[in-house]
């Protein structure tokens, strides 16, 4: 079966605002993605190496900010696993369930790999810095008007259009 | 009032409410196109605009909405997570995110949804940003200066221009509005087709208008506070709204009365002044409380009279009109406000050689009350303000 096409833009974008909106409503906070593999990374050093986290800077205080429970007993920890659910169920639906590397036409699987490993390390550490990435910080920064989360979208779009011509290959 | 944790959903609750938002939110995600780098970054190559027109129409349908929740008083924004401002740590931030989205091909979120409908560079991308973090974590002593530097706490965008909520919120939906023509022109070109980005069919019609018509709501949720402080400005209009009012013997009578349950006296003094005395069965109150999800609890407790008291009738008239603004029912005031009462009631002078039988009422009331109340202030300690346990959401990553 052919793939469906995908939803008119305008319309997904009103049905992310007006889930946002709710989920502002219901919860108090917005959406987000980053701090969840935050967690992970926390939850992993720390059942490696707990006499690591204990001596260490940065776990100290991301204990001390989330105090008690196991940093996966986190709003976003389950709000990304609903994302992985519904993405599955969305893409099953309109059949693009399928195991594939995706990269640009002019590169190769090699460079594509190495592209996906160090653009994804490079989010861990801006999302950090920024204190959220494009769903924590920039959309739902947006929708609170806050300051930092309108910087942090500007500056990601900024770096983007700034840094592209030097990967075009990469994509085009 | 929302938001609606911890109170009416509770905090365990609430990760099943997060596993349903994910749910949505992936799908949306997904059917949109965002499971697929290609198209993601064709934003930053001309040949596909889909990411900016989702995200921005999201980003104004929510800020409008949200605007709107908050005019309605549907929502204490004071509870809401507003991402705090490290200015610095933003910018930088948010430029390494930008090169990571060129070479990487993802954000976060998106290649979640694109892992799970089997894309193995998005595996590959999250597996990356696992390490990204853990190096951030070990690198931490050299990133805290940059990360803790310059601190704004947590502003709202038109706050730091000084411009109305309004007007910002107006120029967001413009600037995305723009964005989005400039975006097809641009996609067209890249594209080589020549037809224009807008046509006049019904399609474009529609969603130009819808357009105007959310940069035109930007100005019909106002900022209360602002709009009912601004009304209270006016004297003329205070003085001619109609608010009830409770006379100084009533509320001496209700004060001393011991079977009284119904009066609850909202004190809108300093606090200075209200705890060095206060009467009893009195509450701490501001003008910022009105506006809060627990203070304002109190006020919607059924049969209870609140009496607003402050030193002046004009503060208590300014106060009480708020209130009603807000949609709070039997709200009174103390005539003449607390002077008048301190006068009339606490240092009272009889009236010497009174002419009719109310005088002698008044005189015999009065004479009692000045010397039962003191001692009722004296043995009332005083709640302070309304404590509120509630705080702000961490929300972020």
């Amino acid at each position: 079966m052919e793939e469906s096409k995908y939803m008119n833009p305008y319309l997904a974008g009103v049905l992310l605002g007006l889930l946002l909106i709710a989920t502002i409503y219901i919860t108090g906070r917005g959406l987000g993605a980053s701090g969840a593999i935050k967690s992970y990374a926390v939850t992993t050093v720390e059942t490696i190496a707990p006499a690591h986290t204990e001596s260490t800077k940065f776990y100290k205080e991301y204990a001390e900010e989330h105090p008690g429970t196991s940093p996966l007993l986190n709003w976003l920890v389950f709000e990304v696993t609903g994302v992985l659910i519904g993405a599955f169920l969305s893409g099953l639906i309109s059949n693009r369930l399928d195991f594939k590397l995706e990269k640009g036409p002019r590169t190769t699987t090699k460079i594509r790999v190495a592209g996906a490993l160090i653009g994804g390390m490079l989010w861990g550490i801006g999302s950090q810095l920024g204190r959220g990435c494009t769903s924590g910080a920039a959309l739902s920064g947006m929708a609170v008007m806050s300051f930092g989360g309108i910087i942090t979208m500007f500056a990601i779009f900024a770096g983007a259009y700034a840094f592209a011509y030097f990967f075009r290959k990469f994509w085009i | 009032m929302g938001p609606l944790v911890p109170d009416i959903i509770s905090n365990n609750l609430n990760f099943i409410v997060a596993l349903v938002i994910g749910i949505l939110f992936g799908a949306i995600l997904e059917q949109a196109g965002f499971s697929t780098s290609k198209k993601l970054v064709g934003l930053f190559y001309g040949y596909d605009f889909t990411v900016l027109r989702v995200f921005f129409t999201a980003g104004i349908v929510a800020m409008i909405g949200v605007m709107g929740l908050a005019h309605f008083g549907l929502i204490d924004m004071n509870l809401v997570y507003i991402n705090p401002t490290f200015l610095w740590s933003a910018i930088i931030g948010g430029l390494i995110m930008g090169l990571g989205f060129v070479i990487g091909g993802f954000c976060p979120g998106t290649s979640v949804c694109a892992a799970a409908i089997g894309k193995i560079d998005a595996i590959i991308f999250i597996g990356g940003a696992f390490l990204g973090v853990l190096i951030f974590a070990e690198g931490y002593p050299l990133f805290e200066p940059l990360y803790k530097t310059s601190n704004l706490g947590n502003p709202t965008f038109f706050n730091m221009l000084g411009m109305s909520q309004n007007v910002f919120a107006f120029i967001m939906v413009v600037f995305a509005l723009i964005a989005f023509w400039g975006a097809s022109i641009v996609e067209n070109k890249v594209n080589g087709i020549t037809k224009p980005p807008i046509r006049l069919t019904p399609y474009y019609i529609g969603i130009v208008s819808i357009g105007i018509l959310m940069a035109i709501s930007a100005f019909i949720f106002p900022d209360r506070k602002n709009t009912l402080s601004d009304l209270v400005q006016d004297k003329s209009f205070v003085k001619l709204y109609p608010v009830e009012t409770m006379t100084v013997d009533e509320l001496a009578f209700r004060v001393m009365d011991d079977q009284e349950t119904k009066l609850q006296i909202i004190d809108f003094r300093p606090e200075k002044e209200f705890t060095k005395e206060s009467l009893p069965k009195s509450t701490l109150f501001s003008l910022d409380n009105l506006y809060e999800k627990e203070p304002n609890q109190l006020l919607w407790l059924k049969h209870k009279i609140n009496v607003f008291v402050a030193n002046d009738e004009m503060m208590e008239r300014k106060m009480a009109i708020i209130a009603s603004e807000l949609g709070y029912k039997r709200i009174k005031i103390l005539q003449g406000g607390l002077n008048a009462f301190k006068e009339q009631v606490l240092n009272f002078k009889p009236i010497e050689n009174p002419k009719n039988i109310d005088e002698v009422y008044q005189n015999r009331f009065r004479t009692k009350a000045m010397k039962a109340i003191p001692i009722l202030i004296k043995n009332n300690k005083s709640a302070g303000p309304v404590e509120k346990k509630q705080k702000r959401v961490v929300g972020g990553c």
